[in-house]
C-alpha cells in the first residue's frame, strides 16, 4: 500500500506535465474544431457543428450549395513538397558536413559542434530578414551575380517556394547536421577498417558500412526537419509570399485576421494526423527491417 | 625433356626420401620462403615524440603461425597495422612474397585482419557478414554462396547464417570476425589480440582450434598478444618485442628454454634472476657469497645474470649439493605447488613441483629445506 502510494506520487509530477502541457491542449484543440464559431471571433462553447472540417474540402456557392474547393488541399500539398523538398536538400548538405565533423580529432570535433549552434543564439526573425537582403532583386546574390555578369536580369527569387526552401534549409541545418553527427561520431572507427581490409574501397566502405549504421541519424534528422517544416511558419511568411502560402501561415491567418477559430483548430489538427500517419508509416516499415 | 616425362616415379621416390618431410613445423618452416619480410620498419607517433617501431627487421616464413609478443605498447599492434596497411611506416619497406606492399591501400593488400573487439558489421547477417570480402571482389553468386558455407562450416558455425551479431556470444562473434577473413583466401592473415576478451575457458578452446584452423587452412597467420602462455601454446615461432625492438625470434622451447636477453627470460614465464660474478669458466659467485656451478659458460662476461626456472630447481633435504634455504611462502595451484624460499644471504627464490602424487603436505612454511640447482638448468646471460 505504501509502495503504491509512494509510486504514485513519484509519477504524480510527469503526469501532471504531459497531462496538462500535453494532452489537455490537444483535447482542447480538437473540441475548439467541432464549435460553432462565435459572431466576434472565439467560439460557442456549447453549440457544436462540423462546418470546420467541412470548409476544409468544400464551400458554398450563392446558392448555398456545397462545392469542392481544392484550396486548402493545394495549401496542403505545396506544405508537403516544400518540407519534403527541405528535407531532402538539408540531408544533402548536413550529412558531408557531419561526416567531416565526425572525423576531426576529439577537440575540434566540440568546437564544430558549437560552431553548428551558433545560429540558434541569433532570433528566427533577424535571420529570415537577413535572408530578403540577400534573395530579393538588387540585394546581395542578385547584385554579385549582376556584377559577374552572370545574369541579365534580376533572380526574381524572393517570394517564392525556393526562397521558402532556402530559408527553411537554412533554419533546419542544425537539426539535421545534430543526429547524424552523433550516429557517425559512435560509428566504431574499427568496422571501416574492417571494411578497408575487406577489399572495400572509400566508396563500398560509406554505401556498404557508413550510411547503414549512420540511418538512425538520418531518420531522426529528417523527422526533425521535416515536420516543424510542415507547420513552419516564418520563413513562408518572410521569404514565400502570398501566392505561396503553406499550412502554418494558413493558420496563424484562421486565429489571427478571420476570427475562424474552430477552422484554425480544425487545420490543426488534420496537419497533426498527417504527421502521426507519416511517423507511424514510417516506424512500421522500421519495425519489420529490424527483424531479423 | 623426354626422360623426365617417361619417369614420374622419380620424382616421387625424391619427395619421399627426404626424412624432413615430416618432421616438426619449424623444420618444415626452415626451407619455406618468405611470406612478410619487414626490412628496418621505424614508425612514431606525434610527430615523432613516440617511437613504436625502432628499425624492427623481422621474416616471417610462408604458411608458419608467428606470433609478436611483448607488453602493451611495444609495438606489436603497430606493426601489424603496418602489414594491413592501416597506417604507413616513416621508413623501411615491407614485403609480401617478395613484392613491396609501400602506397598499398589495406584494401588491396591479399592480407585481412582478426579484429581485436571482433568488429563484426552489426547491421549484417552472419552469413552477409562473411560475405563481405567476395562481395567486394565481385565473385559470383554462387562460388560466394559456397564458399560462406563452407567457411562457417571451418569454424563450427553452421546453421547461425542468418543471425544477427547481437544475437551471438562474444565467441560466436569472435568465429565470425574469423570466418569473415577467411573467407578471402588471404595469404596472410593477421590476428590483433583476438581472444583478450574471451574468458579463460573459451580462450583455451580456441587457442587449440586457431592453430587446427591454421594447419587446415595453410595460410601464414600473424598473431598478436601480450599473453605469453598463449603465445607458447600456439605459435611456430615467436617474436619477443620490447619499446619497439625485437629482442628475441625462435620457436617456444628456444625463447623458454634459451631466452637471449633478461627481458625475455622474466616476461616468458616465470623466472629466477640471479646476478652473479664470474669466478671460474662455469663458476659463478652471487651477491650473497653463494657459489654456483653452470653447465654452459656463457657469453664472456664478468657480471652476468643467472636464469633458473622454477620448475628445473627442486626441494631435497639439507645437506649434499643442496643449498640450504627457509620456506617462507607455500602457494598451491591446484596441478602445481610454489614454494618460495629463501636462501642463504637473504635471495628469494621460486621453486615450483609438481603435485605428482597429491598435495606436498610435508613443507610447511618456515621449514628449513635445502634447494638443488642442477647446472643444466642454469643459463648465464650477459647483463
Amino acid at each position: 500500500m505504501m509502495a503504491r502510494l509512494r509510486r504514485a506520487g513519484l509519477l504524480a509530477p510527469s503526469v501532471l506535465a504531459i497531462g496538462v502541457l500535453l494532452i489537455a491542449p490537444l483535447a482542447l484543440m480538437a473540441y475548439v474544431s467541432t464549435l460553432e464559431r462565435g459572431p466576434t471571433g472565439g467560439v460557442i462553447w456549447t453549440q457544436h457543428t462540423a462546418d470546420a472540417y467541412v470548409q476544409f474540402l468544400f464551400e458554398r456557392d450563392l446558392s448555398d450549395r456545397l462545392v469542392v474547393n481544392t484550396d486548402y488541399l493545394h495549401i496542403f500539398g505545396r506544405s508537403i513538397v516544400v518540407a519534403a523538398i527541405t528535407t531532402a536538400v538539408t540531408l544533402a548538405v548536413a550529412f558531408p558536413m557531419a561526416l567531416w565533423m565526425a572525423f576531426q580529432p576529439p577537440g575540434q570535433r566540440l568546437l564544430l559542434v558549437f560552431l553548428v549552434t551558433i545560429p540558434f543564439w541569433t532570433n528566427i526573425l533577424v535571420r529570415n530578414y537577413a535572408w530578403i537582403l540577400l534573395l530579393r532583386n538588387d540585394g546581395v546574390i542578385d547584385w554579385l551575380l549582376a556584377r559577374v555578369g552572370l545574369t541579365g536580369q534580376h533572380i526574381d527569387v524572393l517570394y517564392t517556394p525556393f526562397a521558402t526552401t532556402i530559408g527553411l534549409t537554412y533554419s533546419f541545418l542544425p537539426y539535421m547536421v545534430l543526429p547524424i553527427y552523433v550516429s557517425l561520431e559512435k560509428l566504431d572507427r574499427r568496422l571501416i577498417e574492417a571494411a578497408f581490409d575487406l577489399g572495400a574501397n572509400r566508396w563500398h566502405a560509406f554505401r556498404r558500412v557508413i550510411l547503414p549504421l549512420s540511418m538512425p541519424g538520418v531518420v531522426g534528422g529528417a523527422i526533425l526537419v521535416f515536420v516543424p517544416g510542415l507547420g513552419a511558419f516564418i520563413s513562408p511568411e518572410l521569404l514565400g509570399g502570398a501566392k505561396s502560402m503553406m499550412i502554418g501561415s494558413l493558420i496563424q491567418q484562421q486565429f489571427g485576421q478571420s476570427r475562424n477559430w474552430p477552422f484554425g483548430a480544425a487545420l490543426s489538427f488534420v496537419l497533426l494526423v498527417l504527421v502521426l500517419l507519416a511517423l507511424s508509416a514510417h516506424a512500421a516499415r522500421y519495425r519489420r527491417e529490424a527483424r531479423p | 625433356m623426354s626422360t623426365q616425362g617417361k619417369n614420374p616415379t622419380n620424382v616421387t621416390r625424391l619427395a619421399v626420401a627426404r626424412p624432413d618431410n615430416a618432421a616438426s613445423p619449424a623444420a618444415r618452416a626452415q626451407r619455406a620462403t618468405i611470406a612478410v619480410d619487414c626490412q628496418t620498419i621505424t614508425k612514431t607517433f606525434g610527430n615523432g615524440a613516440v617511437r613504436a617501431l625502432d628499425g624492427v627487421s623481422l621474416a616471417i616464413r610462408s604458411n608458419e603461425f608467428f606470433t609478436l609478443l611483448g607488453p602493451s605498447g611495444c609495438g606489436k599492434t603497430t606493426l601489424l597495422r603496418l602489414i594491413a596497411g592501416f597506417e604507413t611506416q616513416d621508413s623501411g619497406t615491407i614485403l609480401l612474397d617478395g613484392r613491396p606492399l609501400d602506397g598499398l591501400p589495406p584494401y588491396r593488400r591479399p592480407v585481412n585482419t582478426v579484429f581485436q573487439s571482433y568488429a563484426v558489421f552489426p547491421h549484417l547477417t552472419v552469413a552477409q557478414n562473411v560475405a563481405f570480402g567476395l562481395e567486394m571482389q565481385r565473385r559470383p553468386r554462387a562460388e560466394i554462396e559456397t564458399r560462406v558455407k563452407e567457411t562457417l562450416g571451418l569454424v563450427k558455425l553452421e546453421g547461425l547464417e542468418s543471425r544477427r551479431p547481437a544475437q551471438l556470444s562474444g565467441g560466436q562473434q569472435q568465429r565470425v570476425a574469423l570466418a569473415r577473413a577467411l573467407a578471402n583466401k588471404p595469404r596472410v592473415l593477421l590476428l590483433d589480440e583476438p581472444l583478450s576478451a574471451l574468458d579463460l575457458k573459451l580462450r583455451t578452446e580456441m587457442q587449440l582450434e586457431l592453430k587446427r584452423l591454421q594447419h587446415e587452412v595453410g595460410i601464414t597467420f600473424v598473431f598478436v598478444t601480450h599473453d605469453q602462455h598463449e603465445a607458447l601454446t600456439m605459435s611456430d615461432r615467436i617474436a619477443v618485442m620490447r619499446a619497439g625492438h625485437i629482442l628475441q625470434v625462435g620457436t617456444p622451447e628456444e625463447i623458454y628454454e634459451h631466452p637471449s636477453a633478461r627481458f625475455v627470460a622474466d616476461f616468458i614465464g616465470e623466472t629466477n634472476l640471479l646476478d652473479a660474478t664470474r669466478i671460474g669458466t662455469a663458476r659463478f659467485r652471487l651477491a650473497s657469497g653463494v657459489e654456483l656451478e653452470t653447465a654452459e659458460p656463457g657469453p664472456p662476461a664478468e657480471t652476468v645474470t643467472l636464469v633458473i626456472r622454477p620448475e628445473r630447481a627442486l626441494l631435497a633435504p639439507i645437506g649434499g649439493t643442496a643449498f640450504s634455504a627457509r620456506v617462507e611462502q607455500v602457494v598451491y595451484i591446484g596441478s602445481d605447488t610454489i614454494y618460495l624460499v629463501v636462501l642463504e644471504g637473504g635471495l628469494r627464490f621460486r621453486v615450483r613441483e609438481q603435485n605428482r602424487d597429491g598435495p606436498r603436505s610435508r613443507v610447511r612454511e618456515g621449514d628449513a629445506v635445502g634447494v638443488v640447482l642442477p647446472p643444466a638448468a642454469i643459463r648465464v646471460l650477459a647483463q
